[in-house]
Parts: C-alpha cells; structure tokens; sequence
C-alpha cells in the first residue's frame, strides 16, 4: 500500500506540556520539528492542571532547591532517582521564569513577583513547616501553561499535524527510531512521518480505570507504542489516587484548596487528617491523605446517606479568598456537585489521577532498556518525556504541583540532547523494506474483522476490573483474581470490531486503537501491581503493610512479551549533594 | 430522553439530515456529554470532539437547542425535548457535529498571540503588580472552542476579515499585559474596517460563552484605544 511521507528533522507526539516545551526548544534552533496530536494542542489534558508549579524561589517564605529535593525524595517514599531528582529542582527556577518571560501570567504578590502557595509534602528545612513553593494562576496553572507554550510556538513557526493519531513508531533493525506512521483523523489516510528524532509526550492513561479525573483522551498511546516496539515499562503499579475528586462526577478539585486553607471532614464534622498525619495534617502527601480518607470511608464515618465520601470544606476562607484564588474550582463544584463552595463543603473522594511509572528513561530523556550487551542502554533517536515517561523524579508516589515542573525540565531537557544528536546524525537512515508493516498490519486488523464485541463493550469490563482490584488498597487474592481477568479480557481483543468503516473523522477507528494501547497500559499495571509485595507510596497493600527496603527499593520494569517481569536499582545517589537515606516517612 | 441529531457522513450522505435518539435515563445530575457518550456506544457512526469533560479544554462545542454552548458542563435537566444538537454554525461541516475550525484558528494566529517584549530578559520574573495582573482577569481564561465566533454573524459573513470575538478578546490580552511592548502594532493590525470594525456589539459572543467571558467589552477597549490614538 503506498502511503504519503514527510520529513522532519524531529517529530514529537503529543500536544502537551511536555511536548510544546520541547517543541519549542527545538524550533529555536532552527531545526524542521513537527508536533503530532490527536486533538488541538489546548485540548491536551495539561490544560486541566489546576494548581501550580513547584520552583524554591522562595518568594514568600525562605526557600532552596536542596529542600524541594528532600521533599521530593521523601514524597517519592524513597522509590525516585535521586540524580533526576536533584537535576529537576535545582533547574525549577529558571524554568518557571523562563515560562514567565514567554507571557504566562502568573498571580502576583505585591512586590511583583510570582504568588506562591504551600502545597502537599512540600516544607521548609527537611520535613519541617510547609513552604509556600507553588506557583499559581488562579485554579488554572495548567490551562495558562498550556496556552502560553502553544503561543510561543506559534511565534516559533512550529510545524502541527493537528488531529492526526499516531498508530506506531517506526524502527530500524539497528535499534534506530526512524519516526512514525500517524493517522490523519479527518480523511482517514495514513503518513509515515520520518524524522531522525522522535519523543513521546503523549501523557497519562487514567482512562483505564472507571473512576478517574483523566481526561477521555488519556489512553496511554505513548505507552502502547513503545511495548509494540519491545521497550518495556517502568513502575506501572504505582498510581496516584488524588484524595478530591468529586464524588461521582471524577472532576478534580485542586490540592491548592487545600493549601489555601480547606481541609477534609467524615461524617462527624471531624477533621480526621490530624489524626493520620499530626504535624502536615490536609497537607500530608497525596498517598497518606487518600488512604486516611478510605480509612475513614470503609470505617463508616464517611459522609452521605450511603457514606461513601467525605468532605472538603472551605467556606470558613471566605468569598474573597475563593473568588480570588480558586474561581474555577467554585465554578466546576456548582457545576458537578451542585454545591456552592463558599456557602456549602464539597463532596470528594480518592480518584485515579496520575501514572507515576511510564515509559523508562535517562536525565536527557533518552528512552532506555536492558540489552543483552549492558544492563542498560539509550534507544537511539527514541525520547519520552512527561507523563508518559518514567525518569523517575516521581517514584512511588508524586507531590502535588510537581508534574508541571517535570514536563517543563525535561521537555527542555530532551529538546537539548535532540539538537545535540541531530548533529551527530546529519543524516536520515535509510528505512528497511517492510519496517511499516506493524503500524499498517495494525491499521487494516480493524477493517478485515466484521463481526464481533464491540469497543464500549470491552472497554467498560477492562475499567471495571481495574478499578475492582488494583485500588487504593490491594491485597494478593485481589490482585492475582485481577490478573486472571485482564488476561481473559486482553484475550478478546482480537473479537472486537468495528461497527463504521468509514474513513473521514471516524472517532470510532480512534476509539478501537486507543483501546489496544489501554489494553497493554492495564495489564502492565496489574501484573507489576501484582508482583510488588510490599507498601511504597500509592501501591498499598494489606497484605504487606510496610515498606521492604531489603527486597523491594527497585524499579520494576514490565515487558510485554510473555508479560515478563524485570527489576532494576533505584538511583540513590545524587549528581552533586550527599543522598537522602530511605526513613521512616511521617507526615 | 429524545434527542434530534444533525448528521452527515460525506462519504455516504448526499445532504445533511436530522437523526431521532431516544435513551432510557433520568436527567439526575448528567450532562449532555454524559449523554452523547451513551448514544456514541449504541451507534459508533456519531463523531464528536470531546476531551476534558469538564469545561476546559473547549473540544465539545456545539449548538445545542440553537444556542452554542459546551456539552460537557450542559446539564440534561435544563435541556428542552427533544435536545436538539447541530455542529457550530457557519462554519463547514467535516462530519456530523464536527466543523473544520481552521478559519478560526487562522484569525487566532494573526493578532499575534505571545507576549512581545524586546527588552533584555531580566535574570529574574518581570515584575507586574497585582493590580496590573488582574487587568488580565476575564481575557487569559479564553479555551478557543469557538463557541462565540461562531455565534456572530459578522464571522458568518466574513470569516476570512474579521478576526472574530475570540481572536479580539486575545488581541487585547496581550494589549492589556503591562509586559506587552507591541501595542501599537497591535493596533495598527487591528485598524482596518474588517478586521476589528465589523464588530456592531450585539453582544451574542458575550451570552453564549461557556466561560463567562466578555469579548463585547474588550473590543469596546479595542475601539476606545483606536479613538485616543487618533487625538
């Protein structure tokens, strides 16, 4: 089948933060790079980021990159690369001024600078009062991040294939990325897009749970991308629960609610966090508040007739500081929850929010796996970076207001280490007879096959299963059961097909191939969830309640063949500083 | 629940027509998305933009019971039936509630949406203060979905001219931005009888955005600033 080709110096997939950030790096330097996304890049899910950016500059309360370290470190409950780490918060500052000179506009204060607010786990002096640290506009961090990069790439003349989806990478025999085949979503007709470079930005996939604030995009299609391509993936059990989502919409409702002075209540009117975490109490890690709140929950002192959730108060703030600070989260709680925050508690509860593990690389961003030669090697030409990546600043368990930061720094950073290996590789490679046939065998599964389940239908009993027994808290017979059925329901993939064959916007072929990414990001999840036998961040366990630093201070790395299994050492020790010791962590 | 879809496969359908849907549910606390997601699993043809589902990404815009809106934070209790849902006006169509948007990206992109600021960069934050800052409250919000632009008749008439009210509402985002230097080539891009002065204020931008945003007013800025230049 002949197919159109383009070609570009760089490639990124994914319209995000991660992606625009890199794209802008690379457009600087003058090189052709061309952004693919599956929807208008301000339709890229960074835009619901609510809360703000983690930088020390330390313009409210004293501050320095070495404690944002520590926090992060502690946070990560230990599992984080110490070396990425460190690299990530000593560049938050200039990060965050550069986004301030593209035009983000930030709140200020009243000498001008950039409004900080504390957040989750964040503290001065290694573990002690919280620090303001996260940098704010409004509710809506994420929305001005997202836009001001878009804008500034327009500037920079950035080449987008908007609404085109990615269908695979496209590989050499050498273990050369050569670029991708995408689908171009309105005509239905594919292009190979070749490019020396290729980064995957294509972010999360929280979209296979039920209950999650991901947007419906969020389906892991970085991630599929690169398990058909023999790279496996990093730390796939662990998932963030955000403690406030709201009660049956999954809308989120940002932590810096939180940090400006809300806090959680059961059924009691108790503000139970001071029980779990006397000294950081609401502003505890996001694992320990969302456990603290199933706790509460399963104990019966949730809130409702049912009791299946508590509350998130913060009419005691006053109008001013909520219509000032947080007028988007008041705006989304009269929406969802039919409750008018400055007069009445919102109801939340724990809802999958973030993937912590992804797809594994080095500080450059540089995709990396075992080779029979060494226990670890760069992917040539190959780069992920944000969500979708596992680098891994976040290990077991992310602080708030922390992945902003990570698309911003190792967007930059990837962007550099491309413009770098570009001159090292001047030349395109030549692309081997029959290195298409996986994107376009996979392209022409969905129109052979004409009877079957359809896509919804496979879908809801994967998210069912996941959200049944790979939740906050996990235990060994949920967890094999769990494995049991996603085997059985990734067993029907093949049975699925599609009901429209149409070419043109057919959301429905989007839809199919979304799932067959979903598919491989679940099962990752439960087979690594199921092996880990211990409690480290967001994976807990009731069956293993503490954390195993002897068997288990490793990352797991899953292989989709055979769904095998691999482990490999955290980085604990730092570029420059001495490195934090795994303790006990207390809130 | 009925429902009335406008519907048009190009590859398939010689003209549009309108579709009936019924679904057995209650209201309760759903939204028209919640709704259009169901419908989508009983019949896979029906192709609509959707993302965040909750406001801010600005991919569901539509024309719901004639009046533009997002169906994501459109609650199906309000809604009179049968719900009645065509593609944003004025705009062509790609295929059933999906419209090609490229014009109105293009009027986006021609007034200049970054910051301009020739200065040397400071090691640290330009500074702006609190008051300046707020000058921008009810402009950066803006999601691009569109839902104004395709309201105004003037956009009808001449997509290609007039910039449109959310490309006017991001004109004086960046005119109103203390760090902004360019101002008066903003202007001078926007002083033209198309560009800016096919606006005649009547206001449909401001009742249909999903965000409560004001472009009517901000082009009133627009206009007011013109005028002081002139004297």
């Amino acid at each position: 089948m002949a197919i159109a080709k383009r070609t570009f110096d760089a490639l990124i997939i994914g319209g995000g933060g991660a992606g625009l950030r890199a794209a802008l790096q690379l457009s600087h330097a003058n090189l052709k790079v061309a952004v693919v996304s599956k929807v208008f890049p301000t339709r890229s899910h960074t835009v619901s980021a609510q809360g703000g950016i983690a930088a020390s500059l330390g313009n409210v309360s004293e501050d320095n990159w070495h404690w944002h370290m520590y926090d992060t470190v502690k946070g990560s409950d230990y599992l984080g690369d110490q070396d990425a780490i460190e690299f990530m918060c000593r560049q938050a500052n200039e990060a965050v001024i550069e986004l301030e000179h593209f035009g983000m506009p930030f709140d200020r204060l009243p000498n001008g600078k950039i409004y900080q607010r504390p957040f989750g786990g964040m503290t001065q002096n290694y573990g002690g009062a919280p620090v303001m640290r996260t940098c704010a506009v409004a509710d809506r961090t994420g929305h001005a991040m997202l836009h001001t990069l878009y804008q500034r790439n327009i500037a920079a003349k950035t080449h987008f294939f908007e609404e085109y989806f990615a269908v695979d990478l496209v590989m050499d025999g050498h273990g050369y990325a050569l670029g991708a085949v995408a689908l171009e979503i309105e005509s239905g007709e594919p292009i190979f897009i070749e490019a020396r470079a290729t980064l995957l930005a294509t972010g999360g996939a929280g979209r296979i749970f039920s209950a999650t604030t991901n947007a419906l995009i969020n389906t892991g299609d970085g991630l599929g991308m690169a398990l058909r391509a023999g790279i496996p993936l990093e730390d796939m059990e662990f998932w963030q629960f955000h403690p406030t989502g709201i009660a049956g919409a999954g809308v989120l409702v940002t932590e810096g609610v939180r940090g400006e002075g809300g806090y959680l209540v059961n059924k009691d009117g108790e503000r139970f966090m001071e029980r779990y975490a006397p000294s950081a109490k609401d502003l505890a890690s996001r694992d320990v508040v969302s456990r603290a709140m199933a706790v509460e929950i399963h104990e019966g002192r949730g809130c409702g007739k049912d009791g299946d959730y508590v509350e998130l108060k913060l009419d005691h703030l006053g109008p001013e500081v909520i219509q000032h600070r947080l007028p988007g989260i008041r705006d989304l709680s009269i929406k969802f929850a039919h409750v008018d925050p400055i007069e009445a508690p919102i109801p939340v509860v724990p809802t999958v929010h973030y993937m912590m593990g992804g797809i594994p690389t080095n500080l450059q961003g540089q995709v990396v796996m075992p080779t029979t030669t060494a226990p670890e090697e760069a992917v040539l030409g190959l780069y992920a970076i944000g969500e979708c990546a596992c680098v891994s600043v976040h290990g077991a368990n992310r602080l708030g207001s922390n992945s902003l930061l990570d698309l911003i720094v190792f967007g930059r950073a990837a962007g550099n280490h491309v413009i770098e290996y570009l001159k090292e590789n001047p030349f395109p490679r030549p692309v081997p007879d029959g290195a298409l046939d996986l994107p376009m065998a996979r392209l022409s599964r969905w129109d052979a096959k004409r009877d079957g389940i359809t896509v919804d239908e496979l879908r809801e009993q994967m998210r069912k299963t996941m959200q049944r027994h790979c939740g906050v808290f996990r235990k060994e017979e949920v967890l094999q059961e769990g494995v049991r059925e996603m085997l059985e329901i990734a067993a029907r993939l093949p049975d699925v097909m599609l009901r429209d064959h149409s070419k043109i916007y057919n959301t429905g072929r989007i839809e199919a191939l979304e799932l067959e990414n979903l598919m491989g990001v679940a099962l990752a999840t439960m087979i690594s969830a199921a092996a880990r036998q211990e409690s480290r961040g967001a994976h807990a366990r009731d069956d293993y309640p503490l954390r195993d630093d002897d068997n288990w201070l490793k990352h797991t790395l899953y292989f989709s063949e055979g769904h095998r299994l691999d482990y490999k050492p955290v980085r604990l020790k730092p570029l420059t500083v001495e490195p934090f010791k795994p303790k006990a962590r207390v809130y | 629940m009925r429902f009335s879809i406008y519907r048009y496969n190009p590859e398939t359908d010689s003209k549009p027509h309108m579709q009936d849907y019924e679904l057995d549910i209650e209201a309760g606390n759903m939204m028209l998305l919640d709704a259009i997601l169901l419908l989508k699993a009983q019949d896979e043809t029906l192709s609509v933009r959707r993302s965040c589902r909750e406001g801010v990404c600005g991919s569901d815009a539509m024309n719901i019971n004639g009046r533009n809106g997002l169906a994501c934070v459109t609650p199906l209790s309000g809604l009179k039936q049968p719900i009645e849902l065509r593609p944003l006006p004025g705009q062509p169509v790609v295929r059933d509630l999906v419209v090609d948007l490229s014009q109105f990206y293009k009027q986006y992109r021609s007034i200049k949406p970054y910051l301009i600021n020739n200065e040397p960069e400071p090691e640290i934050e330009r500074l702006q203060s609190p008051e300046d800052r707020e000058k921008l409250d009810g402009l950066y919000e803006c999601i691009l979905c569109a839902c104004c632009s395709t309201a105004c008749p003037s956009f009808w008439w001449n997509p290609d001219k007039f910039v449109g009210p959310a490309g006017l509402l991001q004109a004086y985002r960046f005119i109103a931005d203390t760090r902004d230097q360019a101002t008066n080539e903003r202007l001078d891009n926007l002083e033209d009888p198309y560009r800016l002065f096919r606006c005649h204020s009547i206001m449909t931008c401001v009742d249909v955005c999903p965000k409560g945003l004001n472009p009517t007013g901000a082009i009133g800025k627009i206009k007011e600033m013109l005028v002081k230049r002139t004297v």
